[in-house]
């Protein structure tokens, strides 16, 4: 055994940036035989694929050139997880999209929200609201990860409030001309196919809001500056803009006028799949402080003996496993046909709320190498900021808990 | 033809061992267990022997308790057709012996008629490196033993093994029993459609009852340590005394 050990890790090993998983969670109750070989398997893809460029992405601000981490997930086939198997999908449900979510967040925040926004915000919403046609047209280059997928919603000057969006759409002979800019668009610089919400009737408030499919190269469209953000870098966020860009009527995504179905129930399942965005970055802030606290030596021991430290690692692992457990119990309920919009909202808030005081508590961990750059800390803590923002706020998440409890009553 | 697989669950290769409280063996109940490296290295050679047509059905089989099916589902996963689990639930101070799985073994090879029998060379959690050759003597067959490379057509086996004298080739007559080395291949990752189909893939469960087959052990392990803590060394003045030291301290001169 000991002679195998000396020399086994380092011939076998197939990646340098191999995580160990240091402790059993609690896969007996939230995960199946297949769905824990699953998570395994996407684990093993991302750490070897992905994770060796995490430090890269952040730092340059770019997804790596000499590589193609999209054809390289859809050839993993990780793009069309909820896609019907016709389009190259692989017609799960939105556990395993979960699973997949978390494992490639773990390696990079960055690649994880940019899968997310691809692979649900756009790829999802074409399955669950596309036409036979538009799928068939859209779906296959997507889920191959040859074209890239992006949803623009928000307005520079409609956030929260996302039903006094301005972008308008005017109906002319053969489809619409659309006018406006949306802002916050993740994976907007780079895609090539589009989700747009635009307003086809002003006066009609919320019921005048129309969902449209919209591509790279139309005429009219353009894509403005790409945005500096603080964490989340690499992962391209940029502005949209419209100027008498014209859009046939067979890119309508739905109906005309039912725009805002298509946004809020895709809203409640880009909650429920973004969450498990923040769990995969607590796992990887565990995976950082966990060893850590083993090697670095202060008063000759080393610190994860001290019972701060340890009480530390115990905030944080609860915080990842109560998280975990909300999420796929949620993503469950889902597969099963019951989406409650509160749950969603629930799920997200929780774990993105955790996940940034995680982070703290890995950087603090770490101590004066917890803030500095050479470590992963501070990216892990800047990319989880971006969960208690993103696809609506904490404070939104709170309202729209409780006005479905006020609702229930 | 059909090529049988023996798997075997072990610790994670990453997994660093700890001794159980009782002494009894290592701890095993909550650490990350997979299944042993070259033993994946058999199933990848399996599968590729079956892409390449030298082969129509690959079969997996393991001997352990009830959580070794993980490993089996592993096996499926990576592209076996199906598999066998031979249930045994292992006390540690009486293990499981390489000659009572390759019993086991045997008793399978009679069933299913395979062509080929592939196994790892050894296991990382024992290092017995017994199982394959014990095997072959039992069904008086050929053997090929640390393979690095395997070429088969329809009546040998054309095997390169990986001796401290070099390369040597063998040819075998088959029905033979291979075992793997390192540099025998690269295993593959299950893909993940791979994942789903195994789900309904067969894993038939037996009792080294079934297959009449006598586990018994005659070996008793009387105790667990860790080894020595390894201790920092020491830089000495002269050889007088080193020499001093190994007489006196070391007691090896």
């Amino acid at each position: 055994m000991a002679a195998a050990q000396r020399w086994l890790p380092g011939i076998l090993r197939r990646g340098d940036g191999l995580a160990r998983r240091l402790y059993s969670s609690a896969s007996s109750l939230l995960f199946d035989d297949t769905q824990e070989q699953f998570k395994e398997s996407v684990h093993k893809f991302a750490q070897e694929t992905i994770a060796p460029h995490a430090a890269a992405i952040d730092a340059s601000n770019h997804f790596p050139k000499d590589v193609n981490l999209w054809k390289l997930m859809g050839d993993f086939n990780l793009h069309g997880l909820t896609a019907p198997e016709e389009y190259g999908g692989m017609g799960l449900g939105y556990m395993y999209h979960c699973i997949a979510m978390e494992e490639i967040s773990r390696a990079s925040g960055s690649v994880g929200l940019s899968y997310g926004a691809h692979s649900n915000l756009c790829i999802n919403q074409l399955v669950r609201h596309g036409s036979p046609a538009q799928k068939l047209k859209y779906l296959p280059k997507l889920i191959s990860g040859e074209h890239v997928g992006a949803l623009a919603m928000s307005e520079p000057n409609s956030g929260s409030d996302v039903v006094s969006m301005k972008c308008k759409a005017e109906k002319v002979d053969g489809g619409y001309v659309i006018n406006g800019n949306k802002m916050w668009c993740t994976n907007g610089p780079s895609a090539q196919t589009l989700v747009v919400y635009a307003k086809t009737d002003i006066a009609a408030g919320s019921k005048g809001i129309t969902a449209f499919i919209i591509e790279k190269g139309m005429p009219g469209f353009s894509t403005a500056q790409k945005l500096d953000k603080l964490g989340m870098r690499g992962s391209d966020t940029c502005e949209l803009v419209f100027e008498n860009c014209f859009v046939p009527h067979e890119n309508v995504l739905g109906e005309e006028g039912k725009g805002v179905y298509v946004m809020m129930s895709g809203l409640d399942l880009e909650r429920l799949v973004l969450a498990a965005g923040p769990i995969g970055l607590m796992q990887a802030c565990l995976d950082v402080a966990v060893p850590y606290v083993r090697q670095r030596e202060q008063f000759g021991r080393p610190i994860g003996e001290f019972q701060f430290i340890q009480g530390k690692l115990a905030d944080m692992y609860t915080s990842l496993q109560s998280s975990r457990s909300f999420v796929y119990s949620v993503a469950r309920d889902c597969d099963n046909g019951k989406v409650d919009r509160k749950d969603c909202a629930g799920v997200i808030l929780f774990a993105a709320e955790r996940a940034t005081q995680v982070a703290l508590q890995a950087i603090q961990c770490l101590g004066g190498n917890g803030y500095i750059n050479e470590y992963p800390t501070g990216r892990l803590l800047r990319d989880a900021k971006l969960f208690e923002i993103g696809a609506g706020t904490s404070e939104i998440r709170r309202m729209i808990i409780g006005r479905e409890l006020f609702k229930e009553e | 033809m059909k090529i049988l697989v023996a798997v075997k669950r072990v610790v994670d290769y990453a997994v660093k061992v700890r001794v159980r409280p009782d002494r009894t063996g290592v701890e095993t109940a909550s650490v990350k267990m997979s299944m042993n490296p070259f033993c994946e290295i058999a199933v990848e050679e399996a599968l590729r022997l079956r892409e390449s047509g030298a082969a129509t059905e690959v079969v997996a089989a393991t001997v352990g308790p009830s959580q070794s099916a993980d490993t089996l589902r592993t096996a499926l996963a990576m592209g076996a057709d199906r598999a066998v689990h031979v249930l045994h639930d292992p006390d540690p101070s009486r293990p499981l012996l390489p000659l009572a799985v390759a019993k086991i073994l045997r008793a399978l090879a009679l069933q299913e008629n395979p062509g080929l029998v592939i196994l790892g060379k050894q296991a990382i959690d024992d290092d017995c490196n017994q199982t394959g050759q014990m095997l072959a003597g039992l069904l008086n067959w050929p053997q090929g033993t640390f393979a690095s490379k395997v070429i088969l057509n329809k009546e040998k086996a054309t095997v390169e093994r990986e001796v401290d004298g070099g390369i040597e080739t063998i040819s075998l007559d088959l029905p033979a029993v291979i075992t793997t080395d390192l540099r025998l291949n690269q295993p593959r990752y299950a893909t993940l459609p791979n994942i789903m189909k195994a789900k309904s893939k067969v894993i038939k469960k037996v009792t080294p009852e079934d297959l009449d087959v006598d586990i018994r052990s005659d070996m008793e392990v009387v105790e667990v340590t860790e080894p020595p803590k390894r201790k920092a060394g020491v830089i000495l003045s002269s050889v007088d005394e080193l020499v001093d030291r190994l007489k006196n301290e070391a007691r090896v001169l």
